[in-house]
């Protein structure tokens, strides 16, 4: 439906269309309206209140992350009630919550810590009761810590809705609600597959890659655009380097491959990166090198060479061999690893250079 | 039993049935001739009346009828609940008409040969007014009946649920056949809408607009649903309507699915209710049985089936977007709305949601149509209330009232009064969400928008009367840690509101209040009412508002003078020996649980504050009015 309806916000006539929220249509507009719980990638739970709006004609203050548009709505984002209303949850929010801010992994990476900061909510209010929950860090990946925890639930929501596996879900409820895995479970012993899909959208330090803890504020970290390397899908991440050192990965926003998502090995499995095993200059045999040949089963020493002699080596070799064997005698395997393009490439080099239709892809294994 | 082909048929059935109460007469209805001879013997089948043991009371009489080979001249009817619970195990005698009370399986043998044989009436069963001690034997007679309008209840106590001939010797599914046969689905609505019958789930929305809407989509399938959730503490009208009445609700459930074009009804009940369910289920097989459900009902054309489905009884799954995720298979929480439930609801397809009284009031409404239903109650909410009426009062049960009435006949005509001569203090109205009316506002007339204006809500009928003996901090408390306990946690205002205002009221009631703490209880009220998700988290700080609105001082003396003005709360009172009085009998030494009291035989005894609980053990064992509460 492209139907549009004409509404005021703030005193602003805009033109929406229908099947937008009223937050959509906002931010299509560049009009500013907080949020907590919602979470672009995901559907709208309208749970925190923090993008309360004023409307005009309606019995109370309406989420703007789930409100429809009409025609007509006169809308105010930031009315004394409804500025009243977002200090009033924050306030609530903080009084369940450690203000630990100082020593915070999420310090400087958090909405709630944003938003009090906007609203001046310093989490003094109220001296009630504060849930003491302990800290689950049963897996390799993810530390979870509930104290944290505002239970917007997107991570209920990602896990569902972008990774399928539905492995989080709110256990009890009231005040004594908190987000559990499995049937209530450790994280470790629930159906998580550790995509960290959870962890991408959670606003606060109650998820928390356990790579990360201790390894700099994101002030201090280089942000690296990149695409990731363990398969062909091409899932664009972001490394975030300090000192030269990968200390975390997370999703790139609107990516459009991926949407921010990765799975488990693109966000959490680069220790590869810096170990000192990995081999990153080529290598080849020393009697290779010298022309030689092979002495009995020993095949000698490597020698650490450039690409150019190393490729000049390989391509000599294959030709010897299709010259004195012929082309069916070579197979050529490419990689999920590699990209569309670099398969199309190698397909081309099997069947026009070498000249054999023996190619094949580790993926049909 | 063969499917009722059609509307002719229908009169056939009905024909047969009618002998069947013939005996019976019900509440302003015309008296049908007696059999001769023959009597009918009600047992109320009821929750309550079946907790206290109205199943013995029926073998009883089944033994002694069967002994006297009675049974061919005398029937035994298990019906549904009469609504006088307080009294029961009730038995009413046909063609006579006498309730009896508080009837013992040792009383059957009595019944028998004097009431059904010798025609007499046994005074020392028969109601007793209180006060005036006059005895009521004819049922309809009693005040607590007299006063009030049963249409929601009318086949309550009167038929046996469990046979559908009953209910259709009472006109039962002639609603239906003439909704079907001769009415197009809009003619059905446009007389629901001037009927103006409004929603009997708390809110009061105009049930023939809520239809409208859903029967405008064009999306389909479209999903009726039947909300008998009833979570509210201490209600049971929807509860005694599905045990009494189960097919006044399907039969107007298949009235709106005709009407909206909808597929398929659920009825969703709490799986605390094990006798209603039964009874709708019974109902159901029954109905499909006489082809009310299924394939085109009655020859139309028209076919619905309802499901039944059995909730878990937490209080938010009564807040119908709760309630429908519930019945999917999800956690049941609130969503919010818009979009509504009429314009997407079960599985995304517009639904109706309507309460069962809402669904029970349509097969009389379409039969009898919508000018007489406006001829009940007030212009704005016709028709009847129904209440469950409790607290401290002498008639404690279900009543059915026309809308209009006063608070203060409710309470003194039809509730008896407060007990032991004791001043009423106030009366709370809707429920844990609702809000508590102060003697001044006795004069209210009860319908939707009157208790609204007073500062308090109509809801889903709960009406709790309180004593002078009660304290209002107490009592906000009281419905406060209910509600906030069942909050489903998903919006923070309810979530930690909830319990940040109970932690107030904690501390009022504690002597650890503040000055600001009224602010305070305000503040958090206000926004909790702006800002929550659902009317649970929005309507929390009902009776907490209310309460402070018609009882600021004595919030204040918990305040400012640490006390409590009804003796109540514990943190504000010390319990005090009255030196004059006490004659050193050890009682109330023996008997305190916390060992706080000492004294020698025939020595004035002491209670040590520190050490004493404050739960009144002592006053209430001393025999010399010794001790007193400071
Ligand atoms: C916390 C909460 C509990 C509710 N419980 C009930 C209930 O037990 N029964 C009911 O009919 N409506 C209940 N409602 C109201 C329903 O949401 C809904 O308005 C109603 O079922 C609509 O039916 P009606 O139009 O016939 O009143 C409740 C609402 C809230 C917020
Ligand atoms: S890591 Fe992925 S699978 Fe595991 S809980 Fe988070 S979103 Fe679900
Ligand atoms: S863990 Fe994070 S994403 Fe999940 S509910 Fe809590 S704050 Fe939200
Ligand atoms: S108001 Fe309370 S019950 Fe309603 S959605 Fe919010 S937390 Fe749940
Ligand atoms: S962002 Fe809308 S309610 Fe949380």
């Amino acid at each position: 439906m492209m139907e549009k309806a004409t509404i005021t916000i703030d005193g602003r006539k805009i033109q929406a269309r229908y099947g937008q929220t009223i937050l959509q249509a906002a931010r299509e507009h560049g009009i500013y309206i907080p949020v907590l719980c919602d979470h672009p990638a995901l559907p709208p739970e309208g749970a925190c209140r923090i993008c309360l709006v004023e409307i005009e004609r309606q019995r109370t203050l309406q989420p703007a992350c789930t409100f429809p548009v009409s025609e007509g709505l006169v809308i105010y984002t930031h009315s004394p009630k409804v500025i009243e209303a977002r200090k009033f949850s924050l306030e609530l929010l903080l009084s369940d919550h450690p203000l630990d801010c100082m020593t915070c992994e999420a310090t400087g990476n958090c909405l709630l810590q944003d938003l009090a900061y906007e609203y001046g909510v310093t989490g003094d209010r109220y001296q009630g009761e504060k849930h003491q929950y302990p800290i689950d860090a049963s897996n390799p990946f993810i530390v979870v810590d509930r104290n944290k925890c505002i239970l917007c639930r997107r991570c209920v929501r990602a896990c569902a809705y972008i990774n399928g596996v539905e492995a989080i879900s709110v256990f009890y409820r009231g005040f004594n609600a908190y987000i559990g895995f499995g049937a209530d479970s450790t994280m470790q012993d629930s159906p998580c597959e550790f995509c960290g899909s959870c962890v991408e959208v959670c606003p606060t330090g109650a998820l928390w890659p356990k790579m990360a803890i201790g390894k700099g504020r994101p002030y201090q970290l280089q942000k690296v655009q990149t695409v990731c390397a363990y398969c062909g899908v091409g899932c664009q991440i972001e490394l975030q380097v300090r000192n030269n050192r990968i200390v975390n990965v997370v999703g790139v926003e609107n990516a459009p491959v991926n949407q921010g998502f990765t799975c488990v090995k693109g966000r959490f499995g680069n220790d590869f990166v810096h170990h000192p095993d990995r081999l990153t200059r080529p290598r080849v045999r020393k009697y290779l090198l010298e022309g030689g040949k092979r002495e009995g089963k020993e095949r000698g020493e490597w020698v650490e060479v450039d690409w150019d002699t190393a490729l000049d080596l390989v391509s000599r070799k294959l030709v010897e061999i299709r010259d004195t064997y012929g082309s069916d005698s070579i197979g050529v395997l490419t990689s999920a690893k590699c990209t569309n393009e670099e398969n199309y490439l190698m397909n081309k080099l099997a069947r026009q250079l070498i000249g054999t239709n023996n190619i094949d892809h580790c993926a049909r294994l | 039993m063969g499917k009722v082909a059609n509307l002719e048929s229908l009169q056939q059935v009905y024909f047969e049935a009618i002998p069947l109460l013939a005996n019976r007469r019900a509440q302003g209805g015309p008296a049908e001739k007696p059999l001769n001879g023959k009597c009918d013997v009600l047992i109320c089948g009821g929750t309550g009346c079946v907790a206290s043991s109205s199943r013995d009371v029926r073998e009883a009489l089944l033994v002694e009828i069967e002994r006297r080979g009675l049974k061919e001249d005398i029937r035994v009817i298990t019906t549904g609940c009469h609504g006088f619970c307080a009294k029961g195990p009730l038995v009413v005698v046909y063609p006579q008409e006498v309730l009896y009370c508080q009837v013992k399986a040792s009383d059957a043998p009595r019944i028998v040969s004097e009431t059904l044989i010798g025609k007499q009436i046994l005074e020392d069963l028969v109601y007793q007014h209180p006060q005036s001690k006059e005895r009521f034997p004819v049922y309809h007679e009693i005040p607590f009946y007299r006063h009030q309008l049963r249409l929601s209840l009318r086949n309550c106590g009167l038929i046996n649920p469990e046979d559908i001939r009953e209910y259709i010797a009472r006109q039962g599914y002639f609603a239906l056949g003439k909704a079907l046969t001769q009415m197009s689905p809009r003619e059905v609505i446009e007389v629901v809408k001037d009927s103006g019958l409004r929603g009997r789930g708390g809110a009061g929305f105009v049930t023939g607009i809520k239809w409208e809407i859903t029967q405008r989509s064009p999306i389909r399938p479209k999903y009726l649903v039947c909300n008998a959730d009833e979570g509210d503490p201490g209600a049971f009208m929807d509860r005694s309507i599905l045990e009494g009445d189960p097919h006044s609700v399907l039969e107007g459930m298949i009235i709106a699915g005709y009407a909206i074009g909808a597929e398929a009804g659920y009825i969703y009940c709490r799986a605390e209710y094990p006798l209603a369910i039964q009874r709708i289920k019974i109902a159901l097989a029954q109905a499909y049985e006489y082809g009310f459900l299924g394939e085109n009902i009655l020859g139309s054309g028209f076919s619905f089936d309802i499901y039944l489905r059995e909730g878990a009884g937490a209080f938010v799954c009564g807040e119908e977007t709760a309630l429908l995720a519930s019945i999917e298979g999800r956690r049941g929480e609130p969503r919010p709305r818009p979009p509504f439930p009429s314009v997407s609801g079960l599985w995304s397809k517009p639904t109706n949601v309507n309460n069962v009284k809402t669904y029970g009031l349509v097969p009389q409404i379409i039969l009898n149509g919508a000018e007489w239903f406006r001829g009940f109650g007030t212009p704005n909410s016709p028709g009847t209330a129904t209440f469950a009426l409790t607290g401290k009062i002498n008639n404690i049960g279900l009543i059915e009232v026309p809308m209009g009435i006063t608070l203060r006949e409710i309470i003194y005509d039809l509730g008896g009064g407060i007990p032991k001569g004791k001043a009423f203090k106030a009366v709370q109205t809707g429920g844990p969400l609702g809000g508590c009316l102060p003697a001044e506002a006795l004069d209210t007339p009860v319908d939707f928008d009157s208790l609204v204006q007073a500062g308090a809500t109509m809801g889903s009928g709960g009406m709790i009367v309180v004593d002078e003996d009660t304290c209002m901090v107490e009592f906000a408390k009281y419905f406060l840690t209910f509600a906030s306990a069942e909050s489903c946690g998903k919006c923070v205002p309810c979530r930690i509101g909830g319990r940040r205002l109970l932690e107030v009221l904690n501390r009022i009631s504690n002597g650890e209040g503040k000055p600001e703490d009224l602010d305070e209880i305000e503040y958090i009220s206000r926004n909790m009412k702006e800002a929550s998700l659902c009317a649970l988290g929005q309507l929390t700080p009902g009776p907490v508002v209310a309460s402070l609105r018609f009882f600021r001082p004595e919030y204040e003396a918990h305040i400012y003078e640490r006390k409590c003005p009804a003796k109540v709360c514990k943190g504000l009172i010390t319990y005090r020996v009255i030196e004059e009085n006490c004659t050193g009998c050890m009682v109330c030494k023996r008997n305190c649980p916390a060992g706080a009291i000492s004294g020698e035989k025939r020595q004035v005894h002491y209670i040590d504050p520190n050490i004493c609980e404050r739960c009144g053990i002592c006053i209430e064992v001393c025999k010399f009015d010794a001790i007193m509460i400071e």
